[in-house]
């Protein structure tokens, strides 16, 4: 045997077989890195659950094209916990799904593109017959739902919201017949057979659910608000301090303490004179914006930072309403653009 | 050969590569950890010191709730900074003052802990300066590896 033949019979297929498995190893290890890192904080370690559903369902894996997972990484829910991953490479969103699709061994379905034409009118009373108690008015979900960060664990899942445009952009029409025919195993959804329904029944359904879709979401989120709010002061740094203690106790908010920016850094007789920190909250507020997501505790409490700097004095603070949009979260935008409106009145009070 | 190896080495070496890229995450850095809130809390401190940081302040957001009232679990928020970067960085770009010190939001969830904070990464839409994004990039690795910690204590 030549030394060509030798390596096209035995060497060449070796070396392609050792680089495709590792490939494949090197894939699948980056899909689990990813998803420790991005998906595992609500959906749980290996599919398990959580704030978000769980992922390794064996019904769920069955029901869902890779498709519908990706359009979902890619655009997550407005609105809700679920977060666009905007800034992952297509390769990345298929390495988790990737890595996702290795915990069961499940036919990945292939649903096709055509849309289920019927009539909505009636698809609006089954659904307002059969599915409301879970799925909320106008296909709104369950209170709660994808809203807080943590939820009661006494179902295994969260009946979601079908009017979410997330959703609606990332689910087919034939995925959301399969679903209603097929119920969904090990959740509280039944099969369309518990309540007779026919299959023309189920495309009305499908016709009412699709027509709570108004917009193509893209997941490019507007990040155009600005992230601080800075004031000019006319007054000296330590007139402008007590003008901020003022105006926040005027805005019913209890004063916690004013420090130096570098306190904690450095032994207090070299603390900064010229970078002062003022705290102050209102507990009743940050009740409930934890309760609304927990998660927004990283802006507390309120701090309103006053700077000298080449003879100019300034007062500044984050922007709630540029923050709020961290969290996806329609709710908290509510309660995030009153405290905009508290900081401006605040700085505006204190340098007028 | 050389051709072929060249054609099959090449996806391979973009794979090696590409992990380091998924450091670019979404616009917050979180972690759910399996410890109970006393023991991640050590865990965290301690990782903040490993990573050169030096540990400002702890607000005990729940102990400040429960005196006005309101019961809640363990919820603390962890300061902190490196001290000569603090004071440059409020010398050169004061509009990012209100930022600083970082801190991690830390809280008890059921027997386990979560903690949160804000993705530095995304200040670098905020900011052209290329000197700044180092930074940003720096404190994003940093965070990245102080979390790690929580999913995988030494």
């Amino acid at each position: 045997m030549t030394k060509l033949a030798m390596f096209y019979l035995y060497i060449k297929p070796a070396v392609f077989l050792i680089l495709l498995f590792s490939s494949l190893s090197c894939l699948a290890d980056k899909g689990k890195v990813l998803y420790t890192e991005k998906c595992a904080i609500c959906h749980g370690h290996e599919g398990s659950g959580g704030v978000g559903i769980p992922l390794g369902l064996e019904a769920f894996l069955e029901q869902t094209p890779d498709e519908y997972l990706r359009r979902t990484i890619r655009v997550g829910r407005p609105g809700r916990i679920m977060p666009p991953f905007y800034r992952l490479s297509d390769h990345d969103i298929d390495a988790i799904i990737g890595y996702i699709r290795s915990w069961k061994k499940t036919t990945v379905p292939q649903w096709d593109a055509t849309p289920v034409k019927a009539d909505a009118r009636i698809g609006k009373q089954l659904f307002d017959k059969h599915c409301i108690t879970c799925h909320g008015e106008s296909g709104y979900g369950g209170k709660g739902t994808g809203k807080t960060f943590s939820r009661p664990r006494d179902l295994p899942i969260t009946p979601p919201s079908l009017n979410n445009q997330g959703f609606l952009n990332s689910a087919s029409d034939q995925m959301l017949k399969n679903i209603i025919i097929q119920g969904r195993k090990e959740t509280p959804m039944p099969a369309a057979s518990q309540f007779n329904l026919t299959d023309d029944d189920v495309d009305n359904l499908v016709s009412y659910i699709r027509s709570f879709q108004q917009t193509m979401v893209t997941g490019e989120q507007i990040l155009s608000e600005s992230s601080v709010l800075v004031y000019k002061s006319p007054y000296t740094f330590n007139e402008t301090i007590e003008n901020i203690k003022r105006a926040v106790i005027a805005k019913d908010y209890i004063l916690i303490r004013d420090q130096a920016l570098d306190h904690g850094f450095v032994p207090v007789k070299d603390e900064s004179k010229t970078h002062t920190m003022v705290y102050f909250c209102n507990y009743d507020i940050i009740y409930n914006a934890l309760a609304i997501d927990p998660r927004v505790g990283m802006f507390l409490p309120c701090r309103i930072t006053v700077v000298e700097q080449n003879g100019e004095v300034q007062a500044m603070s984050i922007n709630p309403k540029r923050l709020s949009q961290l969290f996806n979260n329609d709710e908290l935008d509510v309660a995030c653009d009153r405290m905009h409106d508290t900081y401006s009145s605040i700085l505006k009070e204190a340098t007028r | 050969m050389k051709r072929i190896l060249t054609r099959l080495l090449a996806p391979l070496l973009l794979l090696g590569w590409l992990p380091a890229q998924a450091m670019i995450t979404g616009e917050l850095i979180m972690v759910r950890s399996d410890r109970a809130f006393p023991d991640a809390m050590r865990i965290l401190q301690g990782a903040i010191k490993k990573q050169g940081y030096t540990l400002s302040n702890i607000q005990p957001v729940d102990e400040a709730l429960a005196k006005s009232g309101y019961t809640t679990d363990n919820y603390r928020i962890v300061f902190f900074g490196k001290t000569e970067q603090m004071k440059l960085l409020t010398r050169t770009h004061p509009e990012l003052i209100p930022y600083l010190p970082l801190k991690i939001a830390i809280y008890a969830e059921a027997g386990e802990t979560l903690l949160v904070t804000s993705d530095p990464a995304v200040f670098m839409d905020l900011y052209p300066d290329r000197q700044l994004h180092k930074v940003f990039m720096q404190w994003h690795e940093d965070l990245i590896s102080i979390m790690k910690n929580l999913q995988n204590p030494d």
